[in-house]
């Protein structure tokens, strides 16, 4: 029998506790099988039973060996809550609860003197978000009618490129009066106003990743929904790079440059250009701070992709050699412009910021037109792998900072040139389209989720700190691990449909948004669609304040 | 609902057909006021074309204010006309004290200058006058125009009509063009600006509708010239969208339909001129419409058109006989002013069309 003495590490100290009814156990073993996080062990207990058999009292002590299964007991291998024993166990013998009197935070700081890393989402939960304050409260009654969401048409396409002010357009009618053109403009892309965001192979398994990206291709080739997918940085398979369904995808390029020699490598060979390349300054879930991959997930087709050794890959916090704005549009935007000799739109992925709009009039008052997209991310979105302290206490709310940016451009009668593409927490609680339609209407062009992708494919965590262990490589669901037999849980057709199904589903709902405020194209900046209780709220999204 | 109409004619025609248009309708809207844009103006007007004519409807001191700045400027009166009103007791109209119609020579600067400068000085010339006689609300100016006259009031359109002696059909006050509207705005505030036809720079515009993307057209508007102002009715956008894609941008009147009912995407991208329009709807993607609407527009060079929202949820049907075309909201009114025309030739457009009549009455519809 262990001895435990008060100062250990002990199941009470941990966020979670496993309750165990050892009555209704089998002992199959199928909780342990499924723990990835070695979170529980099968051990042997010795009991003590007092009994009487006789017809008169005659308590004798009885001991046994009953074998159990127990908590592991340890800062490394503790229980996330995942819940997958219970899922597993068919006796609903074993199951974790949330403990309240949770230690965690100040042992493993104390017994590692290293940061606390996760994934997942920001953990601290306040008042209720600011897009469940916000109704759409304009419905179209008889003056304007409402459309019929069934049997009218919807024209959902957001832009993805620069576009020019109306009086810059090099057009001027021929004799017949059609107007004509012989001049160069910008790419643009018209796609679907939700792009699946930038996850990349390393963060997520090649199984999730493929998944998603057969999904994107689906939704295209078969549902008619123009939605794209960004790579995140990681690179992608050279098979996927000489494919045509490279238009899918849009190329993300970061502080790391990872993947981008098998990216480059892999140009003469390309047969379409890719959907759009991504410059990625910073990312709303650990703004500040560059991306992070523990060597756990460095498996070899990561290091072959990413052309590293298997190490911690630490993403520098910032591009090195970019010391200003007007540095970043010279270098980055016109080599990856001329990278693709100007046929693919180039846009820049931000945190959102307190200085958010200094850098969005910068890129808009630019007079080359270069910068084809703002993608600006909030506090509220997930992430592979992060220091806790960033993930819960910096960043910036997205509502607000999209509405400022939008309005900045609207007092500059700039709105539109450079498309607003907003995320941070969008379909936190399942509905993305409701999301997505508020942020439209307060100014963005489009919206980009991630962390919800990876809930559709059967990710468990959550933001009251339920499992949110995408950092260890451990994903019991094998969304975000290199380990063979944990991605091999996951069936990436069964995670496909999910995602199309999903897709499918919210489109219906974004048409039930726009029937009834009677509008048939996307209404970017109707902020006189929206209506707010909450007072604070309306007045600084500027919107209607209802009570 | 809106009612609004038009009629241009080969002969000059008096104000009292735009009436009896108007008050056939009046069953479909709520009689609270008329207003009416005069074009290719005959009678007391007729020799002075090519000289501007300035429409406002103000107080004694508003008169005082409007001349000194005139004066400032050096503009040079050559001929005033005010109504003789009909002051009965029982009229529902709110009256402003005096309706000015007055026509000046340019000042001596701008004699030799070019058409555009002279079009931007009088443009100048009406944001100030209107932002002078804005401050007591000492007056409203409505048009500073050649060959172009405005008249708007508040009140009940058969009783406006008497008020200024409209129903009694002369040769004095007559316009080859005539676009009329009966009802004052009930969106927003009831102010003599929210009623259409709204005019800027020979370009006049009246609509039956709601603009759903008001709010989008107004914060872009803003931007794009000064003289988008007021916005105190959703249906000025259309009139800044037509100034702006024909006067400003230089493009033929057939894009305008194209920016505020761009054609669906799939549809774009079957077309010849598909880099444009993908181009126009991206760049003046704040210029599109939403909701019922259905626009009448007059051009500078006397081009009456019409087209609608791209779900067609407004009405309007169009007559014509040789001498003169009617369009309207309903076809009472064009039975009103047409009742012995081929009804069988009458034009009911469809989602995406124009329909424009120039100056020999050809019509030409344009399949967007």
């Amino acid at each position: 029998m262990e001895t435990v003495k008060i100062n250990n590490v002990t199941a009470n100290d941990l966020p979670w506790k496993i309750i165990y009814d050892n009555e209704r156990c089998t002992m199959c073993g199928s909780c342990i099988a499924a723990c990835s996080f070695r979170a529980i062990k099968m051990k042997v207990e010795k009991r003590r039973k007092v009994v009487s058999e006789g017809n008169f009292p005659e308590p004798k002590a009885k001991f046994s060996a009953v074998p159990v299964i127990r908590q592991v007991n340890s800062i490394r291998d503790y229980c996330r809550g995942c819940g997958m024993c219970e899922k597993v166990c068919p006796n609903d013998a074993i199951r974790p609860e949330r403990n309240p009197d949770s230690r965690h935070p100040i042992i493993t700081r104390c017994l590692t003197g290293d940061s606390i890393k996760r994934g997942g989402r920001k953990n601290l939960e306040g008042a209720i978000r600011t897009l469940d304050s916000i109704r759409v409260g304009r419905i179209s009654q008889m003056t304007d009618p409402s459309l019929d969401a069934q049997r009218h048409t919807f024209d959902l396409l957001a832009p993805f490129g620069r576009i020019l002010p109306p009086g810059e357009l090099p057009f001027a009618p021929d004799k017949d009066g059609k107007l004509i053109t012989n001049t160069a403009t910008p790419p643009v892309n018209m796609i679907y106003p939700i792009i699946i965001g930038d996850m990349s192979i390393g963060a997520l398994s090649w199984r999730m990743w493929e998944a998603v990206a057969m999904a994107t291709a689906y939704l295209n080739e078969e549902c008619g929904l123009p939605v794209r997918m960004s790579s995140g940085e990681g690179g992608l398979p050279r098979r996927l790079l000489r494919s045509r369904y490279l238009k899918y995808m849009i190329l993300q390029i970061a502080s790391g440059h990872f993947g981008w020699n098998r990216i480059v490598t892999s140009m003469p060979d390309m047969i379409e250009d890719p959907a759009g390349i991504l410059i990625k300054l910073g990312q709303g879930a650990k703004p500040g701070d560059g991306g992070l991959l523990q060597s756990g997930k460095v498996a070899p087709h990561i290091q072959a992709i990413r052309g590293v050794p298997k190490t911690d890959l630490l993403r520098p916090p910032n591009h090195q050699g970019l010391y200003s704005i007007e540095e970043s549009v010279q270098k980055m935007f016109l080599s990856m412009n001329a990278a693709f000799k100007f046929r693919v739109p180039v846009a820049i992925k931000v945190a959102a910021s307190s200085t958010s709009v200094s850098v969005f009039n910068n890129l808009v008052r630019d007079p080359y037109n270069i910068v084809g997209g703002f993608f600006l991310d909030g506090i509220d979105g997930g992430t592979g792998a992060a220091h806790e302290v960033s993930l819960d206490h910096t960043g910036h709310p997205i509502a607000s900072k999209l509405r400022d940016c939008y309005l900045a451009a609207v007092s500059q009668g700039r709105q539109g040139q450079i498309p607003l593409w907003a995320a941070g927490g969008l379909g936190k609680t399942g509905d993305l389209a409701a999301d997505a339609f508020k942020m439209i209407c307060l100014g963005a062009n489009g919206v980009f989720s991630g962390k919800l992708i990876l809930q559709m494919a059967g990710c468990v965590g959550n933001d009251i700190g339920r499992c949110n262990a995408c950092n260890t490589g451990l994903c019991p669901a094998g969304i975000t691990t290199q380990e063979p037999q944990l991605a091999h849980r996951l069936d990436p057709e069964k995670v496909a449909q999910n995602i199309v199904n999903y897709f499918l589903a919210m489109d219906q709902e974004f048409k039930k948004l726009m029937a009834p405020i009677g509008n048939s194209t996307l209404p970017v900046g109707r902020a006189d669609a929206l209506i707010s209780t909450d007072h604070a709220v309306a007045e600084r999204l500027q919107i209607q304040h209802v009570c | 609902m809106c009612r609004i109409g038009a009629i241009k004619s080969l002969d000059y025609i008096h104000p009292s057909l735009a009436l009896k248009l108007m008050r056939s309708q009046q069953e479909g809207h709520d009689n609270s006021g008329f207003a009416m844009v005069m074009q290719d103006l005959g009678g007391n007007f007729e020799p002075y074309k090519h000289l501007p004519t300035l429409s406002m409807a103000c107080t004694d001191a508003g008169i005082r204010i409007a001349e000194n700045i005139l004066h400032e400027i050096g503009f040079r009166r050559i001929v005033q006309w005010s109504p003789e009103t009909n002051d009965w007791p029982g009229l529902n109209i709110s009256a402003m004290p005096n309706y000015v119609f007055e026509t000046f020579n340019y000042p001596y600067a701008y004699e030799n200058l070019g058409q555009k400068e002279k079009e931007e000085l009088l443009l100048d010339t009406r944001l100030q006058l209107r932002e002078a006689l804005e401050e007591n609300e000492e007056g409203f100016v409505y048009s500073f125009w050649p060959d172009l006259i405005t008249l708007k009031e508040i009140g009940d359109p058969h009783d406006i009509g008497t008020y200024f002696n409209l129903w009694e059909a002369d040769d004095r006050f007559t316009a080859k063009i005539i676009t009329a509207q009966c009802r004052q705005n009930t969106n927003y505030d009831i102010v003599r600006y929210a009623a259409h036809p709204f005019h800027v720079q020979g370009y006049t515009v009246l609509a039956n509708g709601e603009n759903t993307f008001y709010l989008k057209n107004k914060e872009f508007q803003q931007g794009l010239h000064r003289s988008y102002i007021g916005f105190e009715s959703d249906s000025q956008c259309f009139l800044y969208t037509l100034h702006y894609v024909h006067r400003q941008l230089g493009w033929p009147l057939n894009y305008f339909k194209h920016v505020i009912t761009p054609l669906p995407f799939e549809q774009i991208d079957k077309r010849s001129d598909k880099k444009q329009l993908l181009a126009m709807r991206q760049s003046l993607a704040h210029l599109e419409i939403n909701g019922p609407n259905t626009i009448i527009g007059l051009l500078p060079d006397n081009t009456l058109f019409t087209c609608c929202d791209a779900k067609k949820l407004r009405p309007i049907v169009i007559g014509h006989d040789d001498r003169m075309v009617v369009f309207s909201s309903e076809i009472c009114g064009v039975n009103e002013v047409l009742p012995d025309r081929d009804w069988e030739t009458d034009i009911y457009p469809g989602e995406r069309e124009t329909i424009a009549i120039n100056d020999k009455l050809e019509v030409q519809r344009w399949k967007q």
